[in-house]
């Protein structure tokens, strides 16, 4: 057991746990952060995606004492506070776009959606959508590239 | 890009109608009679029946029994005599509530059922609360969430419940304004008289509440709608979006740690001894280890418990266990076909004359997982169970858990969590069993979650089938088709969603002949006029060898699909156009109808370049008709796009479903429904099985089963939604998964010039992925999840 330290959704948090717990569990089971998802634990379907440093990455697949305590962890439920507003304009267009089903892999879909429009700018192509890895079982895939489209224009 | 388009123009072609419209409409406007419920607000419940008779077809060139009573028929006959404990109330702030006895699993049930209510009583839709009924015995077979049945089944009594209110709250504001309540009319959240004065629902809910049930009449608004049918965003779509949203592993049950399994190396095994138990109790964070007979409702294992389920994962790594193979062990894809092809019934004898067109198709096993595993919290003590699951059958699996915990029926407690997806899955309750037998065996509350090597590998499937179809013809009529369907047995042990059903599901032959049978032959159809048709079905292996269970649209995906091919190859052989061809041989007016526009939105026959083709295929289950057109591209340079970890191969790149449900409650909820169905089709027509060796699947994440990803997704999808026909939802879940599998199996062979029998197209290609080893029985967690972050 060993002290971890970093900035979860703006907030400095402490947590105390083994160094190579992933982080996925520190934030769902230790600090009951739960808006990402386990879909496979293998950095496979995505459904956990998360934001370090505005970066998108699975913490199913980093081990908490990789994490540095300068860096920002952002999660589904800290993604409204960096563009300081209710909603970040990729939620605003997943909620136009009706884009849901189920939900249980949305969150992760939004995480990456925004890395992705923050990695390759406003202009939008297929070739990039099909970059995504994100798995959405119920089969969301047309709205969501629909949705990042739209969100793209307004980021 | 999706849109709504009216209804093109009925066809002309000759064809016979199928008349199921006008008792829907009589119901409609009937007036019944209801229940006031005594209360401390005002509560009111549907009548006890409202079942129109089910459709009469009249005399046709093809006639099959599946023509005048379906599956739908049959779960609403079921469902109605318990529809008078299906209870709306109004509450003290104005809101109304229902506890819906069914699953939302992602299938938008939860915005229909608001927008129903809503719509009846007059109230804006934010003003509804639907939260998901716990397990209730007492309605038999009104809570099974199973073949796209909700909407059919629960639509009237709904409706009938809410017009109920809607009396009782104008009979009292009618009392307190002074006012005839036939004037009255709901503004707002309020009662509302012409003059102006009004009283709010919020002071109604009390005063309009009644201290001894009695029964009440109240008259359906009719046929004409405010919310129903018009588009409306998903209720809990913030919720989602915002990462709010619970799912039963984010449920916060006191004490409750994580807690998974360490499986067997093969399908079904049995776990004999642990061979270090002390030593893996002594991990960090683990509380307890204990082996879990494999029996007949609990997969078992040895189940560790945990303070977080990182520490699980490791644990369950560690464990070295002796195990006792299973069933399955031994059995590969090609033993499996050759038992097929042994059960396999033979086509009756053919017609002496004619042509003869014959083809064989195999369909490999696939995964019927949701994203979400299998998860369950329980809290099992000597006295009590409660348990949270996604669950679609609740009243068995309720149930069910009075032998597994040798607890009385009303100690146990089952709650029906949101389900992340199901697709057939959740009829199950796999994870809710198998986690009350573990936490009465460690004596404390679990939280149960598989990991995704768990639920590809000792996961439910769709059983592996075969198919033969015969179709005959003469100068350009066809004469006959035959098709002989044998299958992996369908594990339907969950019966009808109660126990009764489901234990006589479970006896010698029973689950084949009793439910199979029921289920194939309700469900299965030749919509063609095609003279004389048989579909038989025989299963193979007993239903509990595999772990099989109704996947998203059950058989009708594989038959279909079948079915569609040899009619392109007959239309060929005829030479005639695919569309033209349907046209002429079509018997039902809605499937013309929707063929129709798919080919006129989807621009049918256009000409394409080498290599990629259109392909077209319908289907009518559920009170609907759905076609899909899919133009598919099998250029080289696109079947050998290189992906990393992923399979490429052909990409469907247009997908155009028109769909009639009789009436489309929600027509944004529909799109969404025929939008996933179209990635299902598309997934097992092209990438989407599992292999089985020596009886385990190979498969054991989402890098090796490839269900449709974004490199395999449509650049465009257009849904269609027909106008109502029969003014009744019918069934919208997996309606679509059919037609789209066809449809890009039939662009597939007119792309390619070759037909394609073994489904998907790519299982027989060089193993894209190196397989995880079985012991142990799950892959380590990856340390370089920062190497990859963009």
């Amino acid at each position: 057991m060993s002290t971890h330290t970093f900035i979860l959704n703006g907030k400095q948090t402490t947590v105390e746990c083994q160094d190579d717990l992933r982080l996925l569990w520190v934030l769902r089971d230790l600090l009951g952060v739960t808006g990402p998802k386990y879909g496979c634990g293998l950095d496979v379907c995505k459904a956990c995606t998360c934001h370090i440093n505005g970066k998108a990455f699975n913490p199913c697949s980093v081990p908490v004492s990789d994490i540095k305590s300068t860096d920002e962890i952002t999660t589904i439920e800290g993604l409204p506070a960096t563009v300081g507003k209710p909603l970040h304009p990729m939620q605003e267009a997943w909620l136009e776009l009706d884009v849901p089903q189920c939900g249980y892999c949305q969150p992760g879909q939004i995480m990456a959606a925004v890395a992705l429009v923050n990695e390759k700018g406003s202009s939008i192509t297929d070739a990039d959508l099909d970059e995504i890895r994100n798995i959405c079982r119920c089969g969301t895939y047309a709205r969501i590239r629909e949705a990042i489209k739209t969100a793209a224009s307004q980021m | 890009m999706t849109e709504v388009v009216a209804r093109e123009d009925p066809a002309t072609a000759d064809v016979v109608v199928r008349e199921d419209h006008a008792t829907a409409h009589a119901v409609s406007r009937r007036r019944f009679i209801g229940y006031l419920i005594a209360g401390p607000t005002l509560i009111a419940a549907a009548p006890q029946f409202i079942a129109p008779p089910s459709a009469r077809a009249a005399g046709l060139p093809t006639h099959q029994p599946v023509d005048d009573y379906d599956l739908s028929d049959m779960l609403n006959e079921a469902a109605a005599p318990t529809s008078g404990l299906i209870t709306v109330v109004v509450n003290q702030d104005g809101t109304v509530s229902f506890a819906l006895p069914r699953a939302e699993v992602g299938q938008g049930i939860t915005t229909a059922v608001a927008m129903t209510i809503a719509d009846e009583i007059g109230l804006p839709l934010s003003k509804v609360n639907i939260t998901l009924a716990d397990a209730r015995p007492e309605l038999n077979w009104n809570q099974l969430t199973g073949g796209s049945n909700s909407m059919h089944s629960i639509f009237y009594p709904v409706r009938a419940a809410a017009a109920i209110a809607k009396g009782q709250l104008l009979a009292a504001a009618s009392n307190i304004l002074q006012e005839p309540a036939d004037d009255l009319s709901v503004v707002g959240d309020s009662v509302q008289a012409p003059s102006g004065s009004k009283v709010s629902i919020a002071t109604l809910a009390t005063k309009a509440r009644v201290t001894k049930t009695r029964k009440a009449s109240a008259l359906l608004s009719g046929d004409t709608y405010t919310l129903v049918g018009t588009p409306h965003k998903r209720i809990d779509g913030l919720d989602i979006v915002t990462g709010r949203k619970q799912f039963a592993m984010d449920l916060k049950v006191p004490n409750a740690l994580p807690t998974m399994v360490c499986r067997p190396p093969t399908i079904n095994g049995s776990a004999s001894k642990v061979n270090n138990l002390a030593q893996v109790k002594a991990m960090p964070g683990i509380t307890d280890v204990v082996l879990i007979p494999h029996t007949p409702f609990v997969a078992g294992g040895v189940a560790v418990r945990g303070q977080t389920f990182g520490q699980c994962i490791d644990a369950v790594r560690a464990l070295d266990v002796t195990w006792t193979p299973g069933a399955p062990a031994g059995l590969s894809d090609d033993t499996v076909k050759k038992e097929l092809q042994s059960t396999q019934l033979p086509l009756p004898p053919a017609l002496p004359t004619g042509q003869t067109l014959e083809s064989d198709f195999t369909f490999y096993f696939r995964p019927g997982d949701p994203l979400e595993t299998n998860c369950a919290v329980a809290n099992v003590t000597a006295t009590s169970a409660e348990v949270w699951s996604s669950l679609k059958s609740p009243i068995w699996a309720k149930e069910q858990l009075v032998t597994i915990l040798g607890l009385p029926l009303d100690a146990i407690t089952v709650h029906v969590a949101q389900g992340g997806g199901s697709f057939g899955r959740h009829l199950f309750a796999d994870a809710a069993f198998e986690a009350a037998a573990i936490s009465k065996a460690m004596g404390k509350p679990v939280k149960l979650m598989w990991h995704r090597t768990d639920n590809f590998r000792q996961g439910r499937t769709h059983p592996m089938a075969i198919s033969k179809v015969r179709v005959q013809y003469s100068g350009s009529t066809v004469t006959a088709l035959n098709q002989s369907h044998a299958s992996v047995a369908t594990d339907f042990s969950m019966g009808f969603g109660e126990i009764i059903s489901a234990t006589l599901a479970t006896l010698p032959n029973a689950n084949s002949d009793g439910y199979s049978q029921t289920v194939f032959n309700l469900t299965q159809q030749v919509p063609y006029n095609f003279g004389p048709v048989t579909q038989l079905l025989n299963e193979a292996y007993t239903y509990d060898t595999f772990n099989t269970g109704s996947t998203r649209n059950i058989y009708s995906p594989d038959v279909v699909t079948a079915i569609e091919l040899m009619v392109d190859q007959t239309a060929k052989a005829m030479k005639m156009d695919p569309v033209a061809f349907r046209r002429a041989y079509l018997r039902d007016s809605r499937l013309l109808a929707v063929l129709n526009a798919v080919a006129k939105a989807g621009n049918w026959g256009r000409a394409m370049p080498a290599g990629t083709a259109q392909g077209v295929a319908l289907h009518a289950e559920y009170k609907g008709a759905c076609a899909a057109l899919v133009e598919i591209d099998c250029t080289p340079q696109t079947v050998n796009r290189s992906i990393p970890d992923a399979y490429t191969g052909p990409r469907v790149t247009k997908v155009v479903v028109a769909v009639d449900v009789g009436l489309a409650v929600n027509p944004l909820g529909l799109q969404a429904q025929m939008m996933g169905g179209a990635m299902d089709g598309i997934a097992n027509a092209l990438t989407y099985s599992l292999h089985l060796k020596d009886g385990y699947f190979l498969e054991a994440s989402w890098d090796n089963a490839y269900y449709t990803r974004e490199w395999n997704t449509p650049f465009e999808v257009q849904v269609i939604v027909m106008p109502p026909t029969t003014g009744r939802p019918g069934g919208a879940g997996e309606l679509g998964v059919a037609p789209a599998m066809a449809a890009t199996a039939c662009a597939y062979a007119r792309a390619t010039g070759k037909m394609p029998t073994e489904f998907p197209i790519n299982h027989n290609l060089p193993l894209g992925f190196t397989p995880y080893p079985t012991t142990p029985s799950i892959p380590p967690s990856p340390t370089d999840g920062l190497a990859h972050a963009y």
